[in-house]
């Protein structure tokens, strides 16, 4: 981002007075190549996001082709994962997938916007960027970290303490206590581990209203509360469901974390109690140890799945936006 | 009359003590798991922060004084090759997005930098190894790095697009009526303007992806070694933790905590270091 | 966008990461798990003794076997021996050498019960089924008069991942129990009919020792490391045998016997009045002809340190070493690797 231009003290654009007429040229034919330039620069970058995409995209589908052909559609409606038959199905992790990202969800969604709240509105600046740095320090956690510390410390908890409170509440969700490793474990973790990401963004998203805008609000006889529903929350929905798609993300995709403590076991159960599974935890298990040119096939159909289970979810989440902003806008 | 109004006052009064105590409850909540990691963390690696670990190779059971050293550079190294090629691209993206970006193909962008963010880390990995390791026949620091900054460009870009949405459009016109090219009004004032932001960004990829092991396994591999070059197998914290932590030796186990603990330290330094050297000029008042 | 910090952490790293250490040679390996403690002490002191650095990384047996068919690695060690299929896919041919023997233990956790509780085949593998779900069951009980057993659930422990300790449990039960053969069969991994699945032989052990009633298979080290109660196991002769290394090297006596040209054996449930019927080899597995001549020479060197030398450092890591009848057969195949 060189100039060809001048000294720093003077502004972008202006000309000593005497080669007026020379320096109008020059900075007439600068600016329709350099933006020119710029343009392709910027838009090269960008398109390198979508060329990664369909090049996995392509990549896993190859790789998966030998499952669908051997499966058949049976692949998509079968709990069913047996590698020493070579049948399989991936209702199961999927199911394990989009549950454990929901409860993840649920609980990073309202804490993380709640600890942004807290952060950039109801704390005093000086203490603002401490808040702040301590709370980041949960994504600097390495997922195999946030595993063990499942593992030990967090299933043993739900197991001796938690679940059995929860076996109290009637219906289909919490049946049976188990081990503590579960579905409701994984989504847990996985929601502390998103929080950073949610906080931070929605952070960025409150700091950049103008304070006026508050200001107005209390200057009208609103309570702090209402104040930031006001003048913060209310202009940010989008914002803050961008935070949560990011979220979600990386909630989906969520490997080592998870694997340590959704139990592994592929069947869909509605007891959150019970062990479960997710699509990228077998993924990750089993490729390594996977020899067989059917089992390899079919864990990358299962990464094939999870793509497309993205995907949809992203375009389901855009509608949302857009139905939001459209109803804001009266 | 005056009682009615009261009462209303009262009730706002007892919602807005109660929203924001559930918003302070709401970082107490985020607090617990983070101080029980940090002690499980604290507790059990301290005891091999010596100078044997950063200093020593890893060692086998039964031979004291093993250490992380090569995985302590490895890492740095790894992050450092992913950060020269996904940050350009990440925030050259993020800023096409926020500024040309109400065309079907910048929405295909973000469509596309959204779903990519959501891919598994070891998709990613074994994404890399197609693309580096087997045309390579060898695994590499290089694919490592490849691997890494797959991960980081969705999110730097994404984040740098919402960042540099949000500078005023007020400053752009201003730059703009002062007769400054198109991309300089950007690169010098409205990317200036949201630096704080996206360093926010750029440092919350890089310290995600210092802390992510999959997508190391089938790249950069591990060594017990030092590398003779990028293009060999390279010693990572993430990966070397993890084999260690799931073995059943005592000072394997202590030592792979120890990383966990180094692994944070560094990110933390990082952190706080990124915070100090930014400066702050992004509160603009309109 | 880069801080001071970071551009300095850059040369730096760059700086140690184009400086050579010297050594003339490195080699890469990858594999089984099960041998990495053992593999990581031999390729430590050979470092130390040679000066030539080989780099394995215990990714799983499965994972060495497509990371030598793609040529990315040197060599590959693995548990489970690979098929005719796998080894189409090699180019010039593989050969299986015999490294090192383990056992696999079955560990429990139950509240009053020692350790060394008496299960035969039949039993565990009704218990692994789920047929078998209660602890005070009838079929434990018999074997064990004298132990009183709780009323208490059995939680089953497996792996999650896909693990050459598995294979080798699988291929046991396989053997002892048609039920077991025709449901879930035996491999690296497979669908298991019961329980809770945990990632790696830590995490079995670890869920093992916090649940109450739990039940799980580990590497023995892990069992003797934990220090957790194991199973006696009633082996093909009719005893009950602990785990031990004795009690590997009686096994493999039996397989030796019947050892085909290749190596290629499993020698579970293996006949001997002493030997302890869960347990198998760990195999290097090598290009039949390697191109890089000095990299052949140097590998060859190492793989015949690793008999003498390497066997002699098994024992203190809880590892069988081989039996000398079969070091002298696997050098002779070491002999015939062309380079």
């Amino acid at each position: 981002m060189s100039s060809t231009v001048t000294t720093p003290e003077t502004s972008p654009g202006s000309a000593p007075a005497p080669s007026f007429g020379n320096n109008l040229k020059a900075s007439r034919s600068a600016l329709p190549s350099g933006d020119r330039v710029f343009e392709g620069l910027v838009a090269g970058a960008a398109g390198v996001i979508p060329l990664l995409a369909a090049a996995m995209l392509l990549l896993l589908a190859v790789a998966s082709w030998t499952c669908f052909q051997e499966q058949g559609f049976g692949f998509f409606t079968t709990q069913d994962w047996d590698p020493v038959k070579e049948h399989f199905g991936m209702l199961a992790f999927a199911y394990g997938t989009l549950a454990s990202s929901a409860i993840a969800l649920l609980t990073a969604g309202p804490i993380g916007v709640g600890i942004a709240l807290a952060i950039t509105e109801f704390t005093k600046p000086k203490y603002r960027e401490i808040a702040a740095w301590v709370v980041e320090t949960l994504s600097a956690i390495p997922s195999v970290i946030f595993g063990l510390w499942g593992m030990f410390v967090m299933a043993p908890f739900m197991r001796a303490h938690i679940e059995p409170l929860l076996v109290h509440i009637p219906g289909p969700f919490f049946r049976e206590a188990g081990t503590g490793l579960s579905l409701l474990t994984a989504g847990l973790v996985v929601g502390i581990m998103i929080l950073p990401t949610v906080m931070a963004v929605c952070r960025e998203v409150f700091n950049a209203i103008p304070i006026s805008m508050r200001e107005s609000a209390l200057a009208l006889g609103s309570t702090r509360w209402e104040a930031v529903r006001l003048a913060v929350l209310a202009p940010s929905t989008p914002g803050i469901i961008g935070a949560l798609i990011l979220g979600m993300g990386r909630a989906l995709g969520e490997t080592m974390a998870v694997t340590m403590v959704i139990g592994n076991r592929a069947e869909i159960s509605t007891n959150l109690l019970a062990p479960s599974d997710s699509l990228a935890s077998a993924i990750a298990n089993q490729f390594a140890e996977a020899a067989s040119p059917g089992h390899l096939s079919a864990l990358a159909a299962l990464g094939f799945v999870l793509f497309l289970i993205t995907m949809l979810l992203n375009m389901a989440a855009r509608l949302l936006v857009w139905a939001v902003a459209n109803r804001v806008r009266h | 009359m005056a009682e009615n109004l009261f009462k209303v006052d009262v009730k706002r009064a007892r919602i807005d003590r109660l929203m924001r105590g559930l918003c302070w409850a709401g970082l107490a909540v985020a607090l617990v798991p983070l101080l029980s990691l940090l002690f499980m963390v604290i507790t059990r690696g301290w005891h091999r922060l010596d100078l044997d670990f950063f200093m020593h190779l890893p060692r086998p059971v039964g031979i004291p004084g093993g250490g992380m050293s090569n995985a302590l550079v490895g890492s740095i190294e790894l992050v450092a090759i992913a950060s020269v090629i996904g940050m350009p691209i990440g925030v050259l993206a993020g800023i096409f997005l926020a500024e040309y970006g109400d065309n079907r193909f910048a929405k295909t962008v973000r469509f596309y930098a959204d779903v990519l963010s959501g891919v598994p880390s070891i998709v990613t990995g074994i994404f890399a190894y197609q693309l580096v390791v087997k045309p390579m026949h060898g695994f590499s620091g290089l694919a490592g790095g490849f691997a890494l900054s797959l991960m980081m460009i969705p999110l730097i870009a994404r984040i740098t697009e919402e960042v540099v949405r949000l500078v005023p459009t007020g400053l752009r016109e201003a730059a703009l009526a002062l007769g400054v090219p198109r991309w300089r009004s950007i690169v010098s004032v409205v990317v200036r303007t949201a630096m704080s932001g996206i360093a926010t960004g750029l440092l919350l990829a890089a310290t995600r992806v210092a802390s992510e092991t999959a997508p190391l396994l089938f790249t950069a591999f591990n060594n017990q070694f030092w590398p003779s070059g990028l293009n060999q197998p390279t010693a990572s914290l993430t990966v070397q933790i993890f084999t260690y932590a799931i073995s059943p030796y005592q000072e394997w186990q202590d030592v792979a905590w120890t990383g966990a603990l180094v692994l944070l330290m560094m990110v933390l330094l990082a952190s706080l270091a990124s915070r100090l050297t930014v400066s702050k000029n992004r509160q603009i008042q309109l | 966008m880069m801080t001071p910090l970071k551009k300095a952490g850059l040369a730096a790293a760059l700086l140690v990461g184009f400086a050579s250490q010297m050594s003339a040679l490195s080699l890469n390996g990858a594999g089984s798990t099960f041998i990495y403690p053992l593999a990581s002490k031999w390729f430590y002191s050979y470092q130390q003794d040679k000066g030539v650095e080989i780099n394995y990384q215990s990714i799983g047996s499965g994972a060495g076997i497509q990371q030598l068919q793609s040529q990315t690695v040197d060599f590959g060690a693995t548990d489970a021996f690979m098929t005719e299929e796998q080894m189409s896919a090699v180019q010039g041919g593989v050969i299986h050498l015999p490294a090192t023997m383990g056992a696999v233990a079955v560990v429990y956790n139950v509240a009053g019960v020692d350790t060394g509780l008496k299960l035969d085949g039949s039993t565990l593998s009704k218990i692994f089924l789920g047929t078998i779900s209660n602890w005070n069951d009838p079929a434990i009980a018999a074997l064990n008069s004298g132990v009183s057993l709780p009323d208490l659930k059995i939680t089953v422990v497996h792996r999650a991942d896909g693990s050459g300790t598995t294979s080798i449990f699988t291929d046991y039960l396989t053997k002892v129990s048609t039920a077991w053969a025709t449901t879930a069969g035996h491999s690296t991994a497979i669908k298991w009919p019961a329980g809770v699945g945990a990632k790696g032989n830590e995490a079995v052990a670890g869920v093992v020792r916090q649940v109450n009633g739990a039940i799980g298979y580990v590497e023995f080290a892990y069992a003797i490391q934990t220090k957790m109660a194991y199973a006696k196991l009633k082996n093909k002769a009719g005893a009950y045998i602990d785990p031990s290394m004795d009690s590997v090297s009686k096994a493999a006596e039996g397989a030796l016997r019947r050892m085909p040209e290749d190596f290629r054996v499993s020698f579970t449930n293996a006949s001997g009045e002493e030997s302890y019927p869960i347990c198998g080899f760990t195999w290097f597995l090598v290009p039949a002809k390697i191109a890089d001549h000095a990299k052949g020479q140097a590998l060859v060197d190492f793989l015949n340190w690793s008999m003498d030398e390497g066997q002699k450092m098994a024992p203190s890591l809880n590892y069988a070493a081989l039996p000398d009848s079969l070091v002298e057969k696997v050098k002779a195949k070491i002999a015939t690797i062309q380079f």
